[in-house]
């Protein structure tokens, strides 16, 4: 009886304090002309410790210079970010300033749910940001025209973390931004280290796709070609030289750590301190993880990525882009202005370790300091161009379907690199045609 | 010491049973260097409180926790109070559309969830519940509601039909009948269909990542993804500390609730 009458509280109190804390609409509702501040819904995908701590200072200090424009903070997931903005988008409620990366905005800005905002960015904003960062999310309205739909404030490379001491034991050529290694010279140092154990480098290939891809832009590897207004999918030689370059590594020479093939970005770390192997290509982000984890006495340095015909790399940018239903998108412009001014930028980039597009922070003396590769990562952005295949429609579910599991069986040596390249064409011209009907 | 052998495989079983608890425990006590040592280590060396200050001093944890817990109960108690009368129907009346229902009941269970959240997402924002906590618990009830009603039919299916015919014979009305003798037969199904009802809600991550936007509503399942990045990259000693804090009032309702589950197993069985 005694248990019946507690469920039967809970019950009361679980629905009353359902209904009374549910209130509030998060929505932009009010609007200026009313005398009430105009409220913005801000969602971001900070997650680390000093990245989400910039983002709410930068709101803090922007809602009390600006109480007629109140912006709110939500904090969102990279992991499930397009499954919620899908819905929100068709039910009208969509947050009015989105933080995503480029990739996703093709999509979207198709279906009409992004904002154009070539006619609404502020000059200073525009010129502070190069044109390579803003082609990351310049793509077709859906109506045959081209519009700008986010603003891109910070971008990933491809580096080199390597264990210092290893390096050194080698003697190889320290390579630096202005003379990077050529992927001869990678391969070589990778195999001058592999002894007694150690393995030269690890290749975590779990999602294959975007490291390889960005790479082959080294050797010119643009993996879909576009002819009579039909985008088909490409795999010559070209895009075959870092694929087979990095199969070698693993097969030929034995220079690469196999345990690493499965796993994910940062999982190879801890074996990576033990120092079964010297070097880890990653993306630059992946130094904060280094800076905090690394056991006393590590020594680690970044490496500019190797180098092909040229150093180029694939761009993508994290951006704030603002929803096309949003009741307040001046307003919102105004917010993004301010949040991604180039002392912010900095601010940002610091705390997600990765590198600002605005030439304004990329300036700032923390973003070219040595320590913790700053320098180095800092030098990579100029080799960053947009990446061809992020603009392709269709280029989301060619990755996933395809692209994915083919790579994982080629570096996996289950399938040879002929028979790789014949089915990420036919499968992925297959997912292609879909799109462009 | 003829069971020395069963207690060795439960004590192997609960080790078992405990391990993700343990690890929780463990991973939320290590510093960053303990946590990506190549050797993990069971029993943290330098052990530190730094995770569980950073996880509750950047998330509104116990906000979120009280949220969850209210949206849980709520779902949970909705469910089996409409779930029950329908159950008790089902597995009585036999007849053609008993047999539909039935069928829609199992057919309602392999819709994608995908397929139906855009539609429900529109319904709430008509009715005005989106980032609502009732428009969560009118989710939750709904995705629940076909699994208990399943579960509920078969635990009235499991009375025999010829206890409530005796009560009949005794002059028992059908509500008395139900209400003294089928309703604490079927006490222990209830108790699990509630827990059933309260872990899906208490666990549920999407539907409230695509409803609730406001930060002052948001729920544990989403206060919790906060803590991890891109490609699956996550801080591991914040969320192994705010996930072993989010497991306490689950397992407190737990203790509370499962002596019911035992005890009214076979209460009301025999007729006096």
């Amino acid at each position: 009886m005694r248990i019946k009458s507690a469920l039967a509280a809970a019950a009361i109190v679980a629905l009353a304090g359902a209904c009374g804390s549910g209130g509030g609409d998060g929505g932009s509702s009010s609007s200026s002309s009313s005398g009430e501040p105009v409220k913005i819904n801000f969602l971001s995908l900070a997650w680390q410790k000093e990245s989400v701590a910039a983002n709410k200072q930068i709101v803090d200090e922007w809602n009390k210079a600006n109480p007629n424009i109140q912006v709110t903070y939500v904090q969102g997931s990279w992991d499930n970010v397009n499954d919620q903005l899908v819905t929100q988008f068709a039910g009208g409620t969509a947050p009015d300033v989105i933080h995503n990366d480029s990739p996703a905005l093709s999509g979207f800005a198709t279906d009409g749910y992004l904002l154009d905002l070539k006619d609404k960015l502020p000059a200073e904003l525009k010129s502070d940001i190069p044109q390579s960062a803003w082609d990351t999310v310049t793509f077709g309205d859906g109506k045959g025209g081209q519009g700008v739909y986010g603003v891109p404030f910070l971008q990933e490379s491809q580096v080199i973390i390597a264990n210092k001491k290893l390096l050194d034991a080698a003697k190889v050529r320290i390579p630096t931004p202005d003379n990077p290694w050529t992927w001869d010279e990678f391969s070589a140092a990778a195999k001058k280290m592999t002894k007694d154990g150690t393995f030269g480098v690890a290749w975590a290939m779990k999602s294959p796709v975007n490291k390889t891809l960005n790479l082959a832009l080294n050797f010119g590897g643009t993996f879909f070609q576009t002819a009579d207004g039909k985008t088909t999918v490409k795999v010559g030689p070209e895009e075959r030289e870092v694929l087979q370059r990095i199969h070698d590594q693993l097969y030929t020479d034995k220079s690469a750590d196999p345990a690493a093939l499965g796993q994910g970005t940062a999982d190879p770390l801890p074996a990576f301190y033990k120092g079964k192997f010297a070097m880890l290509p990653a993306g630059v982000f992946l130094r904060q993880q280094v800076a905090e984890q690394a056991p006393d006495g590590f020594e680690w340095v970044t490496l500019p990525g190797p180098k092909g015909t040229s150093a180029q790399q694939g761009a993508v940018s994290q951006t704030l882009s603002i929803a096309q239903d949003s009741k307040h998108p001046d307003e919102a412009m105004k917010f993004i202005a301010y949040f991604l001014n180039g002392a912010n930028q900095a601010k940002l980039a610091k705390g997600d370790w990765l590198l600002p597009t605005s030439q304004q922070a990329a300036a700032d003396p923390a973003m070219t300091t040595q320590e913790n590769g700053w320098d180095v990562a800092t030098a990579s952005a100029k080799n960053l161009v947009v990446a061809p295949f992020l603009k392709v429609n269709g280029f989301d579910e060619w990755k996933t379907k395809v692209a994915t599991p083919v790579l994982q069986e080629y570096f996996a040596n289950k399938i040879t690199i002929d028979e790789a390249a014949k089915r990420l064409v036919d499968e992925g011209n297959k997912v292609l045609e879909r799109y462009q009907r | 010491m003829r069971r020395f052998p069963q207690y060795v495989a439960l004590a192997a079983y609960v080790v078992f049973l405990a391990f993700p608890l343990l690890w929780l425990l463990s991973t939320a006590l290590k510093t960053p260097q303990e946590m990506a040592l190549a050797d993990p280590t069971w029993i943290p060396r330098e052990p530190t409180l730094a995770n569980f200050a950073d996880a509750f001093g950047e998330q509104d944890l116990v906000g979120a926790a009280v949220r969850s817990l209210g949206v849980a109960l709520a779902a949970s108690l909705i469910t089996v109070v409409i779930s029950l009368p329908a159950a008790y129907a089902m597995a009585r009346y036999r007849g053609l559309v008993n047999k539909i229902a039935i069928g829609w009941v199992l057919v309602s269970q392999v819709f994608p969830f995908i397929l139906i959240i855009i539609p429900l997402f529109m319904i709430l924002r008509d009715l005005d519940l989106v980032n609502t906590l009732p428009g969560l618990v009118v989710v939750h009830v709904t995705f629940t509601l076909p699994f208990a009603l399943w579960m509920l039919q078969g635990y009235v299916r499991a009375v025999p039909p010829e206890l409530e015919e005796a009560a009949a014979v005794d002059g028992a009305t059908r509500l008395r009948s139900i209400a003294s003798v089928v309703a604490p037969l079927l006490a222990p199904g209830v108790v699990a269909t509630l827990l059933f009802a309260f872990i899906s809600s208490w666990n549920e991550f999407m539907f409230a990542l695509v409803i609730l936007q406001n930060p002052d509503v948001m729920t544990l399942p989403l206060t919790l993804v906060r803590f991890t990045g891109p490609e699956g990259v996550a801080r591991l000693g914040p969320l192994a500390a705010a996930s072993l804090m989010a497991t306490i009032p689950s397992l407190i309702f737990f203790a509370i609730i499962q002596r019911r589950l035992k005890s009214g197993l076979m209460a009301g069985a025999v007729k006096g």
